[in-house]
């Protein structure tokens, strides 16, 4: 089973350009209906489906997004 | 020595870490001496032919970037390909040292020598507001000695150093003394890009400023620079000028050939004094002004169709006559002829 | 929620880089200069050379990249990075140095500075940015311009029999001796930006070895320019520029 991530996104800067949003292969990913204050709407996290794979920080042209993973569990 | 290859033995004497260049007549001697001289292997300094004039002076931006003592060298439509990259320098704020052994134009002109280039080297030649201070050497001792000098206005000032020669001292032959060589400077300056270090910010080399405030806070602050240099650098020679009359003013090889008028003139009686601008910018206004209250009339020589001569003008500021005496297109002016301009213009007119 | 323990140090697995500064980068929304700027950053990051390293910025949308590398940088004028790297590579040889130049700097006004500093095999890594428009002067026509691509130089579409052919100037400068490592990448799509990121890196780790110069295009967008959204500008590049402009490498080392 693919471990579990998270992703904070600084929606201060980002400009809502979507292009995290086709990179998410998991639609983790949306834009917020409401607008930040350079009047953009902002990527947003729209489900816990994350898997920490990355694919939308690396993608993004503004450097938003900070991302998570759990440590893969080790066998005893 | 041959004044290109005197030249070009002072540069790596001067501690040059770079030379970039592109051949043109009649100044290619300098980069075939450095090629043939490999000053790789005496002190580091390292030569490069590039593909252009615009190339080369680029090249020069980019190590003058880094804190290094660089020098280029070309002739007149070569160095009007560098004067993008020479304003560039400007705007930069950047040490560099652009020789320019004139030859006569416009266009491709000839490569006999001249003096056209003065409004060039002088009044900009780039765009925007800049100032190069300008060398103007009339013999190959002056080539060798100023290409030390202007290494050292180069780096006080952080601006381009222009040394205006002329086809006559690039290719003439005389005694010199060369200068003992010179360490390379290995200064990290903290304005040139020699990598970032920990916990200081970034250097950034730039002419840019997209706000016009800031913009012309750079202005200002070149203004500021320039008058520094009018105030501190102005170099000039005089002779006879005691008990003169008439006063000559020539620059570079072409006062030579007027300080032999000067002498035969003289010899005929007639008290002329010869002052001789050894910087074109800054210039010498105040003395020329200060000649001029005791002359009688002034003739400006040169081989052009008059350009120092409004600069004479201004220093002038109508206190005497002043007159204009050149020859062109690769014509140099004999001293009867110059003495003949005298008596006809000056001293009959 | 669960997965918001998650969000901890001990399970970070991407962050901004430290060799990026946290200036707010002024390019539009979804360009792709941003990612190729972070990417390039990431690498020097990754090989800790942030203190050895000297950028070139060109004229252009990325005037001022440095801005946003947090690295010593020049800034050239219009399509003379080459020789400023030049310049630069020439007193520092140990240095880390590249140019980051868009279609119009490197492959219009500056195409005898790319051709020269690749034949003489500098040795620097040469970032090439080719979205086929000047997009810093408002969307003119690029050397790269596709046949029939409108621009505001070429409103009724590029006609090659007036205005010439797109340059493929890396294909051109992979010919040349000089060059050592040439390959064209985009960095639109996850899977495209960590090879093109692979590419930077090696490029960058190549300057070591003095072999030559390594060249390294990235087809991209222009949203605004092509007067498109980012997602129908990256969908418009796989269909129309990656046919023109096929990704891959186009010379690697022999011993690779």
């Amino acid at each position: 089973m693919a471990r579990k991530g998270d992703v904070v996104i600084n929606i201060e800067r980002c400009k809502g350009c979507e292009v995290c949003l086709t990179a998410c292969p998991h639609e983790v990913l949306a834009l917020s209906n409401e607008v930040n204050s350079k009047g953009y709407h902002y990527a947003m996290k729209v489900n816990s489906a994350c898997t920490g794979c990355a694919n939308c920080a690396i993608v993004c042209p503004d450097a938003v997004i900070t991302v998570y993973r759990e440590k893969a569990v080790k066998k005893a | 020595m041959k004044g290109n290859e005197a030249l070009a033995e002072a540069a790596i004497r001067a501690g040059a870490d770079a030379y970039f260049g592109y051949p043109i007549t009649p100044q290619s001697e300098v980069i075939e001496y450095l090629m043939r001289e490999n000053p790789a292997d005496r002190t580091g300094m390292q030569v490069l032919q590039a593909e252009s004039e615009v190339a080369a002076i680029n090249m020069v931006y980019g190590a003058a970037g880094c804190g290094k003592r660089v020098i280029t060298s070309s002739s007149s439509p070569g160095i009007s390909l560098k004067m993008e990259g020479i304003s560039y320098i400007a705007g930069a704020e950047l040490p560099c040292v652009v020789v320019n052994v004139v030859r006569a134009g416009p266009g491709l002109g000839t490569i006999q020598p001249s003096q056209s280039d003065y409004f060039q080297a002088v009044k900009g030649g780039g765009h925007g507001d800049y100032k190069l201070i300008v060398l103007a050497p009339a013999t190959v001792q002056e080539s060798v000695d100023y290409v030390k000098l202007a290494f050292e206005l180069a780096f006080k000032y952080r601006n381009p150093v222009m040394i205006l020669s002329d086809g006559i001292i690039g290719q003439m032959m005389e005694k010199v003394e060369l200068f003992e060589q010179m360490p390379r400077d290995t200064t990290e300056y903290e304005w040139a890009t020699v990598g970032k270090k920990p916990g200081k910010p970034s250097a950034i080399v730039t002419s840019l400023q997209l706000q016009s405030e800031e913009q012309e806070k750079v202005n200002l602050r070149l203004q500021a620079k320039y008058r520094e240099m009018e105030k501190n650098e102005v170099l000039f020679e005089t002779h006879q000028c005691d008990d003169a009359e008439y006063l000559f003013v020539a620059f570079g090889s072409c006062a030579r050939i007027t300080r032999k008028a000067m002498e035969m003139a003289r010899e005929k009686g007639i008290k002329v004094g010869l002052i001789r601008p050894q910087t074109l910018y800054p210039f010498p206004y105040d003395e020329i002004s200060r000649l001029a209250s005791q002359m009688k009339g002034v003739l400006t020589v040169e081989m052009n169709a008059g350009q120092m001569v409004e600069d004479v003008r201004l220093a002038v500021n109508g206190k005497t006559p002043v007159k204009f005496y050149g020859r062109f297109g690769g014509m140099i002016p004999s001293p009867e002829e110059i003495l003949e301009a005298l008596e006809q213009k000056i001293v009959g007119g | 929620m669960a997965e918001n323990n998650l969000v901890h140090p001990d399970n970070l697995v991407y962050e901004k880089t430290s060799v990026m500064t946290d200036r707010v980068l002024h390019y539009c929304p979804g360009c792709g200069h941003g990612t190729a700027h972070r990417l390039l950053a990431e690498v020097i990051d990754e090989l800790g050379i942030q203190g050895e390293t000297i950028g070139v910025a060109p004229v252009g949308c990325s005037v001022l990249a440095y801005y946003y590398f947090d690295v010593d940088m020049q800034e050239a004028a219009h399509g003379r990075a080459p020789a400023v790297a030049t310049g630069i590579k020439r007193v520092f040889p140990e240095k880390f140095v590249f140019t980051y130049q868009g279609d119009g700097d490197l492959a219009a006004i500056g195409t005898a500075e790319t051709i020269h500093a690749c034949n003489r095999g500098e040795n620097i890594l040469v970032v090439f940015i080719n979205n086929g428009i000047y997009g810093m002067t408002g969307g003119q026509m690029a050397p790269t311009t596709l046949p029939g691509m409108k621009s505001s130089t070429s409103p009724r579409g590029r006609d090659v029999a007036t205005m010439g052919n797109p340059l493929k100037i890396t294909e051109l400068v992979a010919e040349l001796p000089g060059t050592y490592f040439v390959t064209r990448q985009s960095v639109h799509a996850p899977a495209n930006a960590r090879k093109a990121k692979r590419a930077l890196k090696k490029a960058m780790e190549y300057q070591k070895l003095n072999k030559g110069t390594c060249f390294v295009e990235i087809v991209s967008n222009c949203p605004s320019g092509w007067k498109m959204t980012p997602a129908q500008s990256n969908k418009w590049m796989e269909e129309n520029m990656f046919p023109y402009y096929p990704l891959g490498d186009i010379k690697v080392p022999e011993n690779q």
